[in-house]
């Protein structure tokens, strides 16, 4: 465990990447500046396109930034190929050396680095122990799965000590079941190892599951950093809303806001408190967003902030959406829990409903 | 009634037939045009040789075989070494080496080169360096002689900036003929070794800077290994050709500079000696066969690596 957690690992600041020049000039980063912290598990999420693997090869050294500069423990990096940064990258596509066994993949690094030979060998048997792929060391990597193809990839990226690993969508080859299980076993060798990990991804129960933090990025930029809950609970704007979960957008006047909260007027007439995003002061119109999971469904009485129509009922096993028009002519959808018990009231389709805001149901965006 | 399996049966040999007619006009070829001269050519090479050229049917004399390496002493009639044909075997397999060595120098670049472009461009560099096949390779030739001989364009160019005073000697030595088959073979070393190239898997590079590699690591330890059978593969495209050539050492060589493709071609010219012509021939063929038994056994090796 490192002394003080505080400290960056990596500092990306002002980093700009234009790829082309002229009218063909493609902006993938436009001006980004990012900290993540030691010991930490930063999830880059995004859609395909969004500049989170550009950032990624960025700090890992295979392409250089087109301004701006990126530290590592304070010190600028961006100039140095990437066999002179103390950072290892498990590619997407494994990229593994066919001509080596498992064993000679993972010692690769070390050897590379001029490690004595008794201690390479030690490493990989380390290494090899630690992903748990002793009985597999002299295969050739063309003669083992996936899953086990994937362990290798960690074990030869680890091998070296790096003080940053970079990886790069490394589950999305692998079916659901093993997915599952290598994102524990991922956390497991973070935990293990004290490394700072940087994972790409554009799978959002990938990046909750495993992130410490999150950084959403959109159009070359980032949008939001922040804890998974943080993220998923207080989207800042539109964008991570609606690429995280499920949301429900309404239009609102911001009628009174201090400290991080504020009251809005619904369409409706009724006011109620939201939370704001951090520094972010609104006047005048502005976008809410409610989780599903966070209104609840009642009856049609003057207590309900929204009311409505039940258009649709969707049971899911687990729980049950109630898809509403409410009566400015949106869509408003409530997620309820099932339970074996008291289903509570039931709303079938077609009959007027309430809809139920708690305090901290409803959070403004800055867009 | 035919039971299924007479039915079967008859089928069968009707397959079997019709296979053997489909391959007849190829098997025809191999053994009448391919291996049949071949038959020929070892028989000559055994008989005692004519007075006016061709051989005496019927006799039998090593005499063809032991003139490739000795000569008979025209005084006492002892063997000795056939020094001018030891310097010929020694001079083709020496500038076949040297032109192999120099043309993968040369070619294994360009074909990096061209691998790392864009499609559309690998297209293009490409169709440039298969340009020269167009042109024959004698007009090739009398071209490379108009670059190097004396009035050509490397001296006049090296005297005009005075870094020269008089011209050096280039035309009809080893040099020349070496000049002309890396000239004429680059094409043959550059297409394979692009081929294995464009087949590379660029991230293993990364992946191999990524893990502390630096451009010589990478080179020796990952990209040489994965490309090793288009390098295997250009080697021999230019090494056989190299070691039977006969128009490059004729025209850049002069006379005097011959290589084994000369060599044949006196023997059965103005050599009237067709059983030595034909055991030399034989010697050429095993000396390529067994490069090619090299090859064959690398290749299989590598491939059995990639599993």
């Amino acid at each position: 465990m490192p002394e003080q957690p505080q400290r960056n690992a990596i500092e990306v600041r002002d980093v700009r990447k234009v790829f082309g020049a002229g009218e063909h000039a493609v902006v993938a980063l436009d001006t980004v500046s990012v900290s993540i912290r030691e010991n930490e598990f930063f999830t880059l999420l995004g859609p395909s396109g969004c500049g989170k693997t550009t950032l990624l090869r960025l700090i890992a050294g295979f392409d250089y930034p087109s301004a701006g500069a990126i530290l590592l423990h304070g010190q600028d990096i961006a100039p140095l190929p990437p066999f002179k940064r103390p950072v290892n990258t498990v590619f997407q596509s494994y990229a593994l050396f066919p001509h080596m066994t498992v064993a000679g993949n993972i010692a690769f690094g070390l050897e590379m680095l001029g490690k004595p030979k008794d201690e390479v060998k030690a490493r990989v048997a380390e290494m090899l122990r630690l992903v748990r792929m002793e009985q597999l060391a002299g295969r050739r990597t063309s003669q083992i799965s996936g899953g086990q193809q994937q362990r290798v990839a960690l074990a030869r990226a680890l091998a070296p000590q790096p003080k940053v690993l970079l990886l790069d969508e490394p589950l999305s080859a692998l079916d659901y079941k093993l997915r599952k299980d290598m994102q524990i076993e991922l956390k497991r060798l973070q935990g293990e190892t004290g490394i700072t990990f940087i994972f790409v991804t554009h799978d959002q129960e990938e990046a909750l599951t495993m992130s410490d933090r999150i950084a959403v990025m959109s159009a070359g930029r980032i949008l939001q950093v922040g804890a998974p809950r943080e993220i998923y609970d207080r989207p800042a704007q539109r964008f991570v809303a609606d690429f995280i979960g499920e949301s429900n957008f309404l239009k609102a006047e911001v009628t009174g806001a201090s400290a991080g909260r504020a009251t809005v007027r619904l369409a409706s007439g009724t006011e109620i408190p939201a939370s704001l995003p951090d520094g972010f002061s609104p006047s005048g119109s502005a976008t809410i967003v409610v989780r599903p999971e966070h209104a609840q469904i009642g009856p049609d009485d003057s207590g309900a902030a929204l009311h409505g129509t039940v258009e649709n009922v969707v049971y899911l096993g687990t729980d049950t959406h109630f898809h509403l028009r409410l009566d400015d002519g949106s869509t408003f959808i409530v997620r309820r829990q099932n339970s074996r018990g008291g289903v509570g009231e039931d709303f079938a389709q077609g009959s007027r409903v309430g809809v139920l805001l708690g305090m901290d149901a409803a959070q403004v965006l800055k867009d | 009634m035919a039971s299924a399996e007479e039915i079967a049966r008859a089928a069968d040999r009707r397959d079997i037939r019709d296979r053997w007619l489909l391959s007849a006009p190829a098997l025809v070829i191999i053994f009448v045009a391919a291996i049949g001269p071949l038959f020929v050519m070892l028989a000559y090479s055994f008989m005692v040789k004519g007075d006016y050229g061709d051989v005496k049917f019927g006799t039998f004399s090593l005499d063809g075989w032991t003139s490739v390496l000795f000569q008979r002493d025209i005084f006492d009639d002892t063997l000795g070494l056939a020094d001018a044909h030891l310097t010929i075997l020694w001079r083709s397999i020496s500038l076949s080496f040297y032109t192999t060595v120099l043309t993968l120098i040369f070619g294994f670049p360009t074909a990096y080169f061209i691998a790392t472009r864009p499609p559309q461009a690998r297209d293009v560099w490409i169709f440039l360096v298969t340009i020269p096949f167009w042109t024959n390779l004698l007009i090739r030739t009398f071209a490379m002689q108009q670059v190097i001989r004396n009035e050509g364009l490397i001296n006049t160019a090296l005297i005009s900036l005075g870094i020269l005073d008089r011209p050096i000697q280039i035309m009809n030595t080893d040099t020349a003929i070496m000049l002309g088959m890396i000239y004429v073979y680059l094409p043959l070393m550059v297409l394979p070794l692009y081929a294995s190239m464009e087949k590379l898997d660029f991230r293993l590079v990364e992946a191999g800077y990524d893990l502390y590699a630096s451009r010589w690591q990478v080179l020796r330890r990952i990209i040489l290994p994965l490309v090793k059978p288009g390098v295997i593969a250009g080697s021999i495209l230019v090494f056989i050709p190299s070691l039977g050539a006969y128009v490059i050492p004729r025209v850049l060589g002069g006379g005097k500079n011959m290589m084994l493709g000369n060599l044949i071609e006196l023997q059965f010219g103005s050599g009237r000696n067709w059983p030595l012509g034909a055991a030399i021939s034989i010697t050429l063929m095993a000396l390529v066969m067994i490069a090619l038994l090299f090859y064959v056994r690398n290749v299989s090796r590598s491939e059995a690596g990639h599993g």
